[in-house]
C-alpha cells in the first residue's frame, strides 16, 4: 500500500519539478553568468538531483541507482537529495533537471544511457552545475562541469562464467539479451571467457529478444535454449524474473544479473552481478563539493574496474550447488583481474571466425574492451546485423 | 526437438493468450462495438490475476479475478461507448491507457514477487505422441482450455440462440428491437463477455507462460489480437488460427537463434507481424464483405 503511493507522489514530484523548471528557465542562467565564475562548478548546492529512465523498485537497474542515491542522503544529511524516475531520455529529461536546479540542484546525476544529450545540454546551460552521466561515453571535448562513469559490468560476468562453466554438464550455457549494444556484447564474452577458463568445451548459445523487458519473449529465447541442451541461463534484460524462473522449472542453473534474485531460483541459483552504486557516488559528490571535479577523473569518461577502485557492480551470492573448488577459482580468477597486467580480456582472444582480437599477453584497456564489435570464439549465434 | 516441432510449441505457448484476447474482441466487435482498449483489459486481466493468485494461492481463482477485472474495465468503455455514445475508436485508447495506468500503479508492489503458477500437465498418452504430444498436450491448464474456447465461441455465435441474437445486435439493432430484444443489453453483454476473454488471455500470460509480473507486460498483443479479428474476417475460428500464426512467428526467431543462426535483425522482428498480415490477408480478401454492419457505422464515423 504504502509503496504505490510513493510512487505516485513521486510521479507528482517530477511533474511539479518539471513545471518548475519551465516557470523558473531564465532564473539559472542569469545566476550561471553572473560574475560568480571564480566558485568551483557543482559547489554552493543545496540540493542533488538524480534521474531515472524506468521506476525505482524494477528489481533492477533503476532501482539500484535509486538505492545509490539513498546513500547519498546519508552520507550527505545536509544536501537533500531529488530523485525523478521514469524520466524519458529526451527534452523531457532536460525540463526535470532545469527543475532540479531551480530547487537549488548544484549536481546532478543522469543515470541513463540515453540521458546523454539531455545532461550535456543542461551541463551546457550551466556551467555551475556538475551534470555527471552513468554509462555513455562522451565524445569530443569534454567540458569542465560534465563526466560519464560506469563499472567495468563485464569483470563480475567473467567471474559468473566460471560458476557456469563449472556446473555445466552438457557444457552448453545459454544468454538472453536484448540488443547488440557493446555492454551486452562485453558481458556475453566476458561470460565465453570465464566459462572457457575453467572448462574448454564450454559454449555459449546467443538470443536477443529486441526488448528489454518482454516477459512472453524471455520465455520464448529461455525454452529454446533449454530445449537445444542448454543447462545454464543468463541474461542481460531488464526485468529479470521469466528467464530465472523458466530456467528454475525446467531444473536449469542460474547466473544472475542486476540484482540478487536467489530467491527466485533456490535451486539452480549459482551466482550473478548485481549493482552497488553507494560508494561511487559519494565519492563524486564529496570530490565536487570540495570544489576538486573540475581536472578530476571524473570529468571524464570514467571507468572503473577491479583494479582501479571499488566496482560498482559486484559479484552476487552463491547458491547452494556450488562447490568449495569452484569458489576457490573464482577467487584466484578474481585476484588475476585485479592484478595490474589482469583483465578477463587478457589475451589470446580471438573472434568467433578465428581473428586473433587482443594478442597473446595482451592486457587491453577499459576503452578497447568497450570497442569490441564481434563475439568471441566459444560463442554460438551471430551478432544481428 | 526438431526445428518445426520446437516453433510449433513456441506457437500454442506464444499464441494462447492473444487467442483468448483475440476471441473476446470478435464476440465484442460481432455485436457491433470495437474494443482497442483490448490491450488494457489484458494487462489488469494479467495483474489481478498474478496479484489475486499471490494472495490466494491459487492460480485459479487468479485467473476468474482476472476475467472479471478485464470485464470491469470493458464495462467503462461499455458505458462511454453504449450508454454515453462517444466514439468507439477513441473511447478504447483512453480505456488502454486507463488499465495502463492503473497496472503501473498498483503493480508495482507484485514486480519480483513470486506466485504459486501453473505449470504444465503432459496429458498421459497424448503427451507421448510424437511431435504433436509436444506441440498440444504439454502444456498449462489454460493452454488446454483454449483448445475448447475456440469452438465455443463459434458454437455460441453461429448455433446457439443467443449467439444469433449478438450477431444481430451487431447487423441491424433495429431488427432486434422490433423482435422485442434489447439491442443495448445485448451489446453490453458481449463488450464485458469480450473483456472477459482478454483479462483469461492476460492473466494466462501472467500466470502460466512468464509467470511474472511487469509494468506493460503484455507489449502490444491486445492489439495484435484486434487486428487479427480484423484480418480473421470476424470469424471465431479464424481467429485462433491468426493468433497461433503469430505466435509460430514469435517463436521463430528465438528457435533459429538458438540453433545458431544470423539474420537481420529488422528482418527477425518484423516477421511476426509481416507473417500474420501476409496470410490473413491472403486467406480474408475475399470476406471484406463479413464486416458486421453495425461495425462499419463505427469506420465510417456516424455513430456508435
Amino acid at each position: 500500500m504504502g509503496k504505490r503511493w510513493r510512487r505516485s507522489a513521486g510521479l507528482l514530484a517530477v511533474m511539479g519539478l518539471a513545471v518548475a523548471g519551465c516557470s523558473s528557465n531564465s532564473t539559472p542562467t542569469t545566476t550561471a553568468t553572473g560574475g560568480d565564475s571564480a566558485k568551483a562548478p557543482g559547489t554552493g548546492g543545496k540540493a542533488v538531483g538524480f534521474i531515472f529512465v524506468g521506476p525505482k523498485d524494477d528489481y533492477g537497474y533503476n532501482q539500484a541507482a535509486f538505492e545509490g542515491s539513498q546513500d547519498v542522503a546519508k552520507a550527505f544529511p545536509s544536501l537533500k537529495v531529488l530523485t525523478a524516475e521514469n524520466v524519458p531520455e529526451d527534452d523531457n529529461a532536460t525540463r526535470v533537471m532545469e527543475g532540479m536546479i531551480a530547487n537549488g540542484a548544484k549536481i546532478i546525476f543522469a543515470t541513463s544511457y540515453g540521458h546523454l544529450d539531455p545532461a550535456k545540454k543542461v551541463a551546457a546551460a550551466h556551467p555551475d552545475v556538475v551534470v555527471i552521466q552513468q554509462g555513455n561515453i562522451a565524445t569530443g571535448t569534454i567540458p569542465p562541469n560534465f563526466g560519464t562513469y560506469f563499472g567495468t559490468v563485464y569483470e563480475p560476468v567473467y567471474l559468473a562464467g566460471i560458476a557456469a562453466g563449472k556446473a555445466t554438464k552438457t557444457n552448453k550455457l545459454g544468454y538472453v539479451y536484448a540488443f547488440p549494444i557493446s555492454q551486452s556484447i562485453d558481458n556475453i564474452n566476458a561470460f565465453e571467457l570465464g566459462a572457457k577458463s575453467v572448462n574448454p568445451a564450454a559454449k555459449t548459445y546467443v538470443v536477443n529478444t529486441s526488448n528489454w523487458c518482454d516477459p512472453g519473449k524471455q520465455a520464448e529465447a529461455a525454452n529454446s535454449l533449454l530445449s537445444q541442451g542448454v543447462d545454464v541461463i543468463t541474461q542481460h534484460q531488464d526485468c529479470t524474473a521469466t528467464v530465472i524462473k523458466t530456467a528454475e522449472a525446467k531444473g536449469a542453473f542460474t547466473v544472475g544479473y542486476h540484482a540478487d534474485a536467489s530467491t527466485l531460483a533456490p535451486k539452480g541459483w549459482l551466482t550473478g552481478s548485481q549493482w552497488r552504486w553507494g560508494p561511487l557516488y559519494t565519492e563524486i559528490v564529496q570530490t565536487t563539493i570540495d570544489g576538486k571535479f573540475t581536472g578530476s577523473k571524473f570529468n571524464a569518461n570514467y571507468r572503473v574496474g577491479l583494479k582501479t577502485g571499488s566496482n560498482p557492480f559486484v559479484q552476487s551470492p552463491y547458491g547452494p550447488s556450488v562447490s568449495a573448488e569452484t569458489k576457490a577459482d573464482i577467487d584466484k580468477a578474481r585476484a588475476a583481474i585485479s592484478a595490474k597486467d589482469g583483465s578477463p580480456f587478457k589475451g589470446p582472444v580471438m573472434s568467433q571466425d578465428g581473428k586473433v582480437l587482443f594478442a597473446d599477453g595482451m592486457v587491453p584497456d577499459y576503452a578497447a574492451i568497450e570497442d569490441l564489435k564481434v563475439f568471441v570464439d566459444g560463442v554460438v549465434g551471430k551478432l544481428p546485423s | 526437438m526438431s526445428l518445426p516441432v520446437e516453433v510449433m510449441v513456441g506457437a500454442v505457448r506464444g499464441g494462447t493468450s492473444i487467442l483468448y484476447a483475440a476471441l473476446g474482441e470478435t464476440v465484442s466487435e460481432r455485436a457491433g462495438v470495437i474494443n482497442l482498449g483490448t490491450e488494457g483489459c489484458m494487462l489488469v486481466g494479467a495483474l489481478t490475476g498474478y496479484a489475486v493468485t499471490a494472495s490466494t494461492g491459487n492460480p485459479w481463482v487468479g485467473v476468474i479475478a482476472g476475467a472479471g477485472a478485464g470485464a470491469l474495465l470493458a464495462l467503462v468503455h461499455a458505458v462511454l461507448v453504449l450508454s454515453r455514445g462517444a466514439n468507439q475508436l477513441a473511447t478504447g485508447l483512453v480505456v488502454l491507457f486507463l488499465g495502463l495506468g492503473l497496472t503501473s500503479l498498483f503493480g508495482a508492489a507484485y514486480v519480483g514477487r513470486s506466485i504459486n503458477a501453473f505449470t504444465p500437465i503432459a496429458i498421459p498418452g497424448l503427451s507421448s505422441i510424437p511431435g504433436l504430444g509436444d506441440i498440444f498436450f504439454n502444456h498449462d491448464p489454460l493452454t488446454y482450455l483454449s483448445y475448447l474456447a475456440g469452438p465455443a465461441v463459434w458454437w455460441f455465435l453461429y448455433r446457439s440462440r443467443p449467439g444469433l441474437i449478438m450477431r444481430a445486435a451487431g447487423e441491424r439493432q433495429e431488427v432486434l428491437a422490433a423482435y422485442g430484444h434489447s439491442p443495448l443489453r445485448t451489446r453490453y453483454l458481449a463488450v464485458i463477455g469480450g473483456g472477459a476473454l482478454a483479462g483469461i488471455g492476460g492473466a494466462q500470460l501472467s500466470t502460466a507462460y512468464a509467470n511474472a509480473w511487469f509494468e506493460n507486460m503484455t507489449q502490444g498483443r491486445g492489439f495484435i489480437a484486434v487486428a487479427l479479428v480484423i484480418f480473421a474476417a470476424w470469424h471465431p475460428l479464424r481467429a485462433v488460427g491468426g493468433a497461433y500464426l503469430f505466435g509460430a512467428a514469435l517463436a521463430l526467431s528465438p528457435a533459429l537463434q538458438a540453433r545458431g543462426y544470423g539474420f537481420n535483425q529488422f528482418a527477425l522482428d518484423a516477421i511476426p507481424y509481416l507473417v500474420t498480415i501476409g496470410v490473413l490477408v491472403v486467406l480474408g480478401r475475399k470476406r471484406a464483405h463479413a464486416a458486421p454492419e453495425g461495425l462499419k457505422k463505427v469506420f465510417e464515423m456516424t455513430g456508435a
